[in-house]
């Protein structure tokens, strides 16, 4: 693989990491809010979309009018019902109900769907490319995660900067007390973020299905590549996160390149490497603002 | 005149600290009241308790004759009731129009638009773009006031109105009041300044140690009974009692 095809299929994973991202990144930034089940959420999302495809035989794509609104259903009511409670000045309480959330998630798939791999079909989409030079084609599915990443991406930008909503967002994300003042539902804006973070780390958990298999247990992973995705862009800053998912799919897959004596996982260390070198050097992220003191 | 806020015997504080007891308020629809008195006296508790960030912890509020204190905080503001907070406390993340627009959030109908807001306050025009971080005390206050109005408010409560600000924006944000009140906003505001309070409002409330010490037309206010009241006994003066 050529150094430019290598480029190229980095920044088309980072579509993906992107989309892993995003929840992340906006219940980081409207609510403080460190969602450590996020990654499992997405293998989630990925088996609701093999229950829905399963029982209504639709394409992967087709089951995301079911997925992403019952998962954005789901956010929403674990907000008010359960992550409230653990919001405060400490960090700790909801670290850990996250933590056990994911816990939770992964066993409820072993008993449900056991260990076994599995993978989403969508066709035809899955192995056709479009062929830019001899050595570099881009693959349709790639490029469809890497727009879908850009599309949510831009509208949740737009929605933030352009619509009552959005200032209401980014006024309880300054100060929820004042926010209050101005009749804004702190809890409602809380619960209405976690059903948009519900339903983004959804949507990205089918395209990871389609895009090759997945079990039980790899929430943890997925997890990690979203935080430093969110790490990289800037915390809180949803134009860092695409940035941050694209420099991180990058770093793997030019890593690859790199590396080719050894495995495809050595594309993931140099990814690891990015994410340290960011953090000791530039830890508010490359979009990100260093906080005042 | 009707009255729209009526506080009875309200006690309030912070945890195992109390810092009102029994207070009690009259403010009558149009009028503009100041509460005044030394720092840690209650003023702010008062007017945070009336916004609903303080819960009360006895006594009874009627605004325009409802039982307020069974309404929570974000719902307050749908009621008529707006506060300027003490250290403006803007949304640095947003422009300052921006703010102006999220004070409109409730979407409670009146009389207030940008248009109108900047008619009042004319210094806030050349600021809209910019982010409320960026901004001057005094620019802050006045977009605090702004974001106030655009909830169109029954009583807008403004605590520390004139707190750490130049003589000279004091001055020009009291000349929004008479635009303010023409609005049809009631105004209740806490000042430390003694002679501004006296200026602008129609009533005085001192209070002391979080009690009501005194209440009076500035005109009917003599300066010893003020500083009687503002400073507790002083010698030579007799204890005034509401």
């Amino acid at each position: 693989m050529s150094w430019a095809n290598a480029a190229v299929q980095g920044v088309l994973l980072g579509g993906l990491f992107a989309l892993f991202a995003t929840g992340l990144s906006l219940s980081f930034g409207v609510m403080r809010f460190v969602n450590l089940a996020h990654g499992d959420l997405a293998i989630l999302g990925a088996y609701l979309a093999v229950s829905t495809t399963s029982a209504l035989d639709v394409n992967p794509f087709v089951s995301l009018l079911v997925v992403v609104p019952v998962m954005a259903a789901g956010g929403y009511v674990l907000q008010r019902l359960v992550f409230d409670r653990t919001m405060g000045p400490d960090p700790l309480p909801a670290i850990l109900v996250t933590f056990g959330l994911g816990v939770v998630i992964q066993n409820a798939l072993l008993e449900r769907y056991s260990a076994d791999s599995r993978g989403l079909d969508a066709g035809s989409i899955e192995t056709r490319s479009i062929r830019l030079t001899d050595g570099i084609a881009v693959g349709w599915l790639p490029l469809l995660t890497l727009a879908t990443a850009v599309a949510v991406l831009v509208a949740l930008q737009g929605m933030l900067s352009w619509t009552r909503s959005g200032r209401a967002f980014r006024a309880t994300a300054d100060d929820p007390d004042t926010a209050r003042l101005m009749g804004i539902d702190d809890r409602s804006v809380h619960g209405r973020v976690m059903a948009i973070s519900f339903a983004t780390v959804a949507l990205a958990g089918v395209f990871l299905g389609v895009r090759g298999t997945f079990g039980p247990a790899e929430g943890p992973a997925v997890l990690l590549f979203g935080f430093e995705a969110v790490v990289i862009g800037g915390l809180g800053s949803l134009w860092g996160t695409l940035v941050g998912g694209i420099v991180l799919g990058l770093a793997q897959a030019l890593g690859n390149q790199v590396d080719v004596r050894y495995d495809l996982l050595s594309g993931v260390l140099y990814g690891h490497l990015l994410f340290l070198v960011v953090l000791a050097f530039r830890p508010q992220g490359l979009f990100g603002r260093r906080e005042r003191a | 005149m009707t009255t729209l806020l009526d506080v009875s015997g309200l006690s309030a504080g912070y945890g195992a600290f109390q810092a009102l007891f029994g207070v009690d308020l009259r403010v009558d629809e149009g009028e503009t009241v100041a509460v005044i008195g030394a720092n840690g006296a209650g003023k702010s508790t008062l007017l945070r308790t009336l916004a609903g960030l303080v819960p009360a912890t006895g006594g009874t509020v009627r605004f325009a004759g409802g039982d307020l204190l069974a309404v929570p905080a974000h719902r307050r503001v749908a009621e008529g009731i707006a506060l300027v907070p003490e250290g403006r406390r803007l949304f640095a993340s947003l422009t300052a129009e921006e703010n102006l627009l999220v004070g409109a959030h409730s979407r409670r109908a009146g009389p207030w638009t940008v248009a109108r807001v900047l008619g009042v306050l004319p210094l806030i025009e050349p600021l809209l773009g910019r982010p409320a971080d960026v901004l001057s005390g005094g620019e802050r206050q006045a977009v605090a006031i702004g974001r106030a109005l655009m909830s169109n408010p029954r009583l807008m409560l403004w605590d520390e109105a004139s707190l750490g600000l130049a003589p000279v924006v004091v001055r020009r944000l009291y000349e929004a009041l008479p635009g303010v009140i023409e609005g049809g906003t009631t105004v209740l505001i806490v000042e430390q300044d003694i002679s501004q309070a006296l200026a602008v409002s129609d009533r005085v409330v001192c209070l002391l140690e979080g009690r009501v010490s005194l209440v009076g037309a500035p005109a009917a206010l003599d300066r010893e009974a003020i500083t009687a009241a503002y400073f507790g006994r002083v010698t030579g003066a007799p204890e005034l009692r509401p």
